[in-house]
C-alpha cells in the first residue's frame, strides 16, 4: 500500500501497542504525533497520549512513564531535539527502553525546517542507539525493531530512529506493513524491568554520585551500548527471517571490487546508488558503504566494508563547526586509524538545511576523492562542502 | 566506636543497573566522615552530659554514651564544627585529621 513515511512510523507505534505517547508537534515531526493522537482519540489505540507543553516536558514525561515500565513512544527534530538535550542523557543513563523518531531538521540558525542531520549529531554523545532510515518501510521496520532492541534485557536502552526530515516524513511510498499477529509474534507485551518504580518496592535513581563513584557509572553504561551491536544484529537478523526483509549494521552496495567507497546514512543513500549505478557505468570501481546504526559505532563492520579500499569519501549532513569536519567523517576516519592498511578518508559535508541532494553530487566528490588518490589535488583538512557558492 | 570506616567503593560489575539504590534507607552504609579534615574531640572530664552537641549535630554523628557523657560517630562527621562552637563548657576541640 502507499502511505506516507510519517503515518508509517505512527503505524509501526501503534502496532507495538505502546502504554504511553508524549510529543509536542514540530515540523517536519508533527504527522506523526498527529496521527497517534488520532488513533487514541478514535479507540484504534490503548494509550496515553500526553499533549506536553514543550519537547522539554514531553522526554521528561517519557522518561517517568518508562522508569515505572511502559512501552513508550514519542517523535521530535532539530529545535524540539535540542530542547530535550538536557533530559537525554537521563533517559539513556537510567536506562529506559523510550523509542524516539527523530526527523532530522537543520538546527538554527537559520531558522530552517528542512532536513540534514545537525540536530542527532549534537545528540549522538548523550548515550542512544541511533539508527538511520532510508525510506518509509525502513523507518517502518526499525521502529518495531526499535522496541525489541530497547527492551532487551542485555540492552535495556532508548532507541533513536532518524529519518531525513519531509524526504522521509511527508512522502509517500510503497509499504509493506505487518499485521498486529506479526507484530506480536516478534514484540511480546513489554515485561516490567527488575527496578521499575513501585510505591511497594521503593527504589531510588539518579541519587547524588561523588567522584568516586561516577567513572564506574560510566563505564557500565559505554559496555551496555557498545555490546548492544550483538543484539542489534540478532533482531535485524530475526526480523529478516520471519518477515522477509533483511537488514544489517552496515549494508554495502557493488563493494566486491571497489577501490572507493562512497559512505553515508539515511536518504541520500538512494541517490547515492544510482550514482554508483553511472560511474560503475564508466568504468569506475567504486561502492557504497551505508551505515544504519551510528550508536553504537560499528567499528568491526565498518573495518571489513573498508577492506582493501583506497579511499573512502563520507557524506555529513552536518558539521562540527570549526571541528574535524563533519561528525560521521570524524568519527569514521578515527575508527578506521589504527588499521595496519587504512583507506584514504575523506569527507564532504552536503544536503545542509534540506538542499537537494543530486546524482551529480556524488559523482563530483567521486572525481574529487580520485584526484586527491592522484595526487592531483589536495583538500584542506580532508573535508570539503559539496554544494556552496564561494 | 571511634573505629574509622571507609565507603565501599563498588566495581562496575557491582552495580546495579543504571546505579539504581534498590535498598531504601541505605545510606548509612555510605561512610561520609572519609572526607572530613578536622574532627571534634571531646574531653569527657569537662563534659557534663548537657546534650547541646548531640542537638545541634546537623549529621546524627554525635552519640550518647555511658555515663550520661557523649561522643563522636566519626563515619559520619563531617568536621563542621557546630558541635564545639555549641558547648557551653568549651569540652569539644577541633583538631586537624592527621594529628593527635
Amino acid at each position: 500500500m502507499g502511505m506516507e513515511c510519517a503515518a508509517a512510523a505512527a503505524l509501526a507505534a501503534k502496532l507495538a501497542m505502546v502504554d504511553v505517547i508524549a510529543a509536542y508537534p514540530i515540523t517536519p515531526q508533527t504527522h506523526i504525533a498527529e496521527t497517534l493522537s488520532e488513533y487514541v482519540a478514535n479507540g484504534e489505540l490503548d494509550a496515553e497520549y500526553i499533549n506536553a507543553e514543550s519537547e522539554h516536558s514531553a522526554i521528561s514525561a517519557c522518561i517517568g512513564a518508562a522508569a515505572t515500565g511502559a512501552r513508550v513512544f514519542t517523535a521530535t527534530c532539530g529545535q524540539g531535539l535540542a530542547l530535550m538535550h538536557e533530559l537525554l542523557p537521563i533517559a539513556a543513563g537510567w536506562r529506559l527502553p523510550i523509542v524516539m523518531v527523530n526527523t532530522n531538521r537543520s538546527l538554527s540558525p537559520n531558522l530552517n525546517i528542512w532536513g540534514d542531520q545537525s540536530d542527532s549529531m549534537a545528540s549522538r554523545d548523550c548515550g542512544w542507539i541511533q539508527f538511520f532510515a532510508e525510506n518509509a518501510q525502513e523507518l517502518f521496520d526499525l521502529v518495531i525493531m526499535a522496541f525489541r532492541i530497547a527492551e532487551d534485557e542485555r540492552v535495556q536502552l532508548p532507541v533513536m530512529v532518524n529519518a531525513k526530515g519531509f524526504y522521509c516524513t511527508h512522502v509517500i511510498e510503497p509499504l509493506i506493513i505487518l499485521d498486529q499477529e506479526e507484530v506480536e509474534k516478534f514484540l511480546p507485551p513489554k515485561k516490567i524491568q527488575k527496578y521499575a518504580l513501585n510505591p511497594n518496592n521503593p527504589t531510588t535513581w539518579g541519587c547524588v554520585a561523588f567522584p568516586d563513584v561516577q567513572t564506574e557509572i560510566r563505564k557500565q553504561w559505554d559496555d551496555a551500548l557498545r555490546n548492544s551491536i550483538k543484539v542489534i544484529r540478532e533482531v535485524f537478523k530475526e526480523y529478516g527471517s520471519l518477515f522477509g526483509r533483511n537488514y544489517d549494521i552496515i549494508e554495502t552496495y557493488r563493494m566486491e571490487d571497489a577501490e572507493v567507497g562512497l559512505l553515508l546514512m539515511g536518504y541520500a543513500c538512494g541517490t547515492c546508488r544510482v550514482a554508483v549505478d553511472t560511474l560503475r557505468e564508466e568504468g569506475e570501481k567504486v561502492g557504497m558503504i551505508k551505515l544504519r546504526v551510528f550508536r553504537p559505532f560499528p567499528f568491526d563492520d565498518l573495518a571489513a566494508a573498508s577492506k582493501n579500499l583506497k579511499a573512502i569519501g563520507v557524506f555529513d549532513e552536518a558539521i562540527s563547526v570549526g571541528g574535524v569536519g563533519g561528525p560521521l567523517f570524524g568519527e569514521v576516519r578515527s575508527a578506521l586509524y589504527s588499521l595496519e592498511r587504512r583507506p584514504k578518508v575523506l569527507g564532504f559535508i552536503q544536503g545542509i538545511g534540506g538542499r537537494d541532494i543530486k546524482v551529480d553530487d556524488f559523482i563530483r566528490a567521486y572525481y574529487e576523492i580520485k584526484s586527491v588518490l592522484s595526487g592531483e589535488k589536495r583538500i584542506e583538512n580532508d573535508f570539503m562542502f559539496l554544494q556552496v557558492r564561494e | 566506636m571511634n573505629e574509622f570506616k571507609r565507603t565501599p567503593k563498588p566495581r562496575v560489575s557491582e552495580l546495579p543497573i543504571a546505579a539504581i539504590i534498590p535498598e531504601p534507607g541505605n545510606s548509612k552504609y555510605y561512610f561520609t566522615g572519609d572526607w572530613r579534615s578536622v574532627r571534634p574531640v571531646i574531653n569527657k572530664d569537662k563534659c557534663t552530659g548537657c546534650s547541646l552537641c548531640w542537638v545541634y549535630c546537623p549529621d546524627t554523628a554525635i552519640i550518647k554514651v555511658e555515663g550520661g557523657k557523649y561522643d563522636v560517630d566519626l563515619n559520619y562527621c563531617k568536621g563542621c564544627g557546630i558541635c564545639a562552637e555549641e558547648c557551653p563548657v568549651k569540652a569539644i576541640t577541633m583538631v586537624e585529621e592527621g594529628e593527635d
